[in-house]
């Protein structure tokens, strides 16, 4: 494998980190309003509130690396979905912030809704990005030649909803693990709702994106792509199945991996989809790749030191290990 | 209003809000360390109190400066797009690392920092505590490559107009970065002293919590002590650097219009540059003071802005003031330092209101004094955003005037919103005071520990 692939799956994996782990500290800030009350809302907090950061550190690390090692990727997406991903950031401020201000403050509603909206609109910018980089950018002299709201279609909304949905339903899985009692047994019904209504979004997704964009289908069945594609609905397939009954039986941690699967499928399915693209139509990933020796320097830095950054993260789980209780906080 | 003005304008407003919380976190972790490590070595409860205080005010900077410094990041790509593929071989390494050595280190052991007491043993707590103040040196470590290799560029060859690294080494350690990075630390531990200080000093005149507050003031006032007049000598040095390497930006901070041909330069100590005139109005010089200060002699010979085209010189009148602001308080906190040991000396540290009264009052200026050498730096730097090769009109994103006025108004609006809340909780976090009695979580307890009253 050449360096710039070695890097596309470096960057795909901390994409895919990222979406997984920050997905579900978002879900939980959707899932806040159906706390009852102050006390139950302090467990949904405590239960994300010292690794948070951490987990919206691949986000940091994710532009970065993307920046470092496809900057026209960087540079075209990122001037193409200026209003969703700032928007984007916005919702994330206010989500990063009532972490600390809510802890601070004794009237603490409007920290609890800066707290669920930052999360409802971090995610659906998030999503409508997503939709809109599917959709195609226009791109002339390797720089964005579209106009301001390009991505603004049924389509990226469509992504966005969905995307809502999803990180629920890794909220909710993740709180069955953290939680007992009244608020676990909630969270149990919700993953159970939630799950149907992404069951749903993939299927419609699966049938609109040929529809959307024809050159999609067109790709999945070349060749060599024709001999594997399948195993990914049907990975997705199963992993829905298991999540259902893994609900049903009241498990706990095995709902949250399922989700994690159902997330893995649907994400090789849309890379599978668009390579050899980095951003579609315009310009393939070997052309969207820096230099060599930028590539060589970023990766010592990442084999160096993301085995260390994960030993770490882990132990830091290990830490906060166990279930969330609600008086556990610093101040 | 077009994009190039509207972009600086909201990366330079970003990088102003954000820069404020990053200056106190670096400096107070280090703080922090000093205290955690005093609590080990003594075990003395009140070091212990001390950390579960200052560390409230942390974690309140921190949570706006990560929140804010994502942002900039995104900007890079929203609003420069031209520039960021231009220089992206050289700099965006330099971010990745950010995010791999400081920012992941920061955001792993914070969690520890904050909510480990109960979980884990001291020695660790410990180690989470200095690792955090690792990260956030770290990270600026990273900043201030990419800012100062955007002002000394290095270790690249221009292809096609795109910036190809030729040698890493060369490009992270370029001529400005040494004296930049150093700078910008230093100038954090100096802000994080003086609001330490100037808090309890607060404290001290409405006599609250006297024997905390006292040894809060005593340890920030011996890190300030150490820091401030080291700052003077860094600040002297980086002014060497900037006179070697950007002579107009010299020339501009010092508001020198015509190049010496016989005798010094002039010191101008006081005046209004005017850019569309060519010169200074009520202007104070000290004769000579110029090539004294920039060459260490008398006649030394300093460019002129007027050697430079119209179009390559940076705005005067702002680089000139901001630079003024950031050098007078410079000079102000060692003096102020100064009457400090004086008063330590005569055993009269803490029972001088007026000294106390000072503290208080000049103790939001390392943030002020940091923000304006910031503009300095960068706007000193202008027209261009690399410098002498690429102009900061060439490196904006082909995007829409609109997209940016829509962002920049909710970047002004939602800055609002969380600088009121943010001085809100500080605020009602200092007017609460210390906890002097909750219990100390077992795990922590260092054996045979002496009680607060004790120990001071």
């Amino acid at each position: 494998m050449d360096l710039v692939h070695l890097w596309l799956c470096l960057v795909g994996l901390v994409i895919i980190l990222y979406v997984v782990l920050d997905g579900f500290s978002l879900g939980v800030g959707m899932l806040f309003p159906t706390a009852r009350n102050e006390e139950e809302r302090d467990v949904l907090m405590n239960s994300i509130a010292p690794i948070w950061d951490a987990n919206q550190t691949w986000l940091v690390f994710g532009g970065g690396a993307l920046f470092a090692t496809f900057p026209m990727v960087y540079t075209i997406l990122f001037s193409a979905l200026y209003i969703p991903l700032l928007t984007f950031i916005f919702g994330l401020i206010f989500r990063g912030v009532a972490f600390e201000f809510r802890a601070n403050s004794t009237r603490k509603t409007k920290w609890n809704r800066a707290f669920f909206l930052g999360s409802v609109v971090a995610v659906f910018a998030q999503g409508i990005t997503l939709g809109g980089y599917i959709s195609g950018t226009t791109v002339v002299d390797g720089h964005f030649a579209g106009g301001p709201f390009d991505w603004l279609h049924a389509f990226s909304v469509m992504v966005g909803l969905a995307l809502i949905a999803g990180y629920s339903l890794l909220g909710a899985t993740y709180l069955i693990i953290k939680t007992t009692g009244t608020v676990q047994e909630r969270a149990r019904r919700q993953a159970f709702w939630l799950a149907l209504v992404v069951g749903g979004f993939m299927l419609l997704v699966s049938v609109w994106t040929p529809v959307h964009d024809p050159s999609i289908p067109a790709r999945w069945f070349s060749v060599p792509r024709v001999y594997f594609i399948w195993t990914f609905p049907l990975l997705g397939v199963v992993a829905f199945f298991t999540l259902l009954k893994s609900l049903m039986a009241k498990k706990s941690v095995t709902p949250f991996l399922s989700a994690i699967v159902l997330f893995i499928s649907a994400y090789l399915g849309l890379l599978a989809a668009l390579y050899p693209y980095a951003i579609p139509p315009a310009v393939t990933v070997l052309e969207a790749a820096s230099q060599r020796e930028t590539l060589i320097f970023t990766l010592w830095g990442a084999c160096l030191v993301l085995p260390v950054v994960l030993g770490y993260t882990i132990y830091s789980y290990w830490v906060f290990r166990g279930k969330v209780v609600a008086e556990e906080g610093y101040h | 209003m077009d994009v190039v003005f509207l972009s600086r304008l909201q990366f330079g407003l970003t990088t102003a809000f954000h820069i404020i919380f990053p200056t106190l976190t670096i400096g107070l972790a280090l703080y922090l360390v000093i205290v955690e490590f005093l609590w080990l070595k003594t075990r003395e409860e009140i070091y212990y109190r001390m950390y579960r205080f200052w560390v409230k005010i942390f974690a309140i900077h921190f949570a706006v400066g990560v929140v804010t410094g994502i942002t900039l990041e995104f900007e890079f790509g929203t609003n420069f797009a031209r520039f960021s593929q231009a220089v992206a071989n050289v700099i965006a390494p330099l971010l990745a690392y950010e995010g791999m050595t400081a920012f992941f280190l920061e955001a792993g052991f914070l969690g520890i920092m904050l909510f480990g007491w109960n979980r884990v043993p001291r020695v660790i707590h410990f180690l989470s505590t200095c690792l955090v103040a690792l990260g956030a040196t770290l990270s600026s470590f990273w900043i201030m490559a990419a800012n100062s290799w955007m002002q000394t560029p290095a270790g690249y060859e221009l292809v096609d107009g795109k910036f190809m690294v030729t040698d890493f080494w060369k490009a992270i350690f370029n001529p400005s970065f040494p004296t930049h990075l150093i700078h910008m630390v230093l100038a954090s531990y100096e802000t994080a002293a003086f609001v330490v200080a100037g808090i309890s000093a607060y404290f001290l005149l409405r006599e609250k919590d006297v024997l905390f507050y006292r040894k809060s003031l005593k340890l920030a006032f011996l890190l300030a002590v150490m820091i401030a007049p080291l700052q003077v000598f860094v600040g002297d040095q980086k002014g060497l650097v900037v006179a070697h390497h950007q002579p107009a930006k010299l020339a501009a901070m010092e508001s020198h219009w015509e190049t010496n041909t016989e005798g010094g330069a002039p010191f101008v100590l006081f005046a209004i540059p005017d850019m569309e005139a060519e010169r200074n109005r009520f202007e104070v010089t000290v004769p000579n003071g110029l090539s004294l200060l920039i060459t260490h002699s008398m006649n030394g010979k300093i460019q002129g802005l007027k050697d430079f085209p119209p179009q390559d010189r940076p705005n005067a009148l702002i680089t000139y003031w901001t630079f003024r602001i950031m050098v007078g308080i410079g000079f102000l906190f060692p003096a102020v330092m100064l009457w400090g040991i004086v008063l330590w000396w005569r055993n009269r540290l803490f029972d001088t209101p007026l000294f106390l009264k000072t503290l208080v009052a000049i103790q939001p200026l390392g943030f002020i004094a940091t923000v304006s050498g910031w503009v300095t730096a960068e706007m000193g730097r202008q027209p261009w955003v690399v410098y002498g090769l690429l102009r900061t009109t060439d490196g904006v994103s082909p995007i829409a005037a609109g997209n940016v006025i829509w962002s920049l108004t909710l970047f002004m609006f939602f800055f609002a919103l969380i600088g009121a809340s943010y001085f809100f909780y500080v605020l009602r976090t200092l007017r609460r005071g210390p906890d002097l009695t909750s219990p100390i979580p077992p795990v922590q307890r260092p054996a045979g520990m002496r009680p607060v009253k004790d120990s001071m």
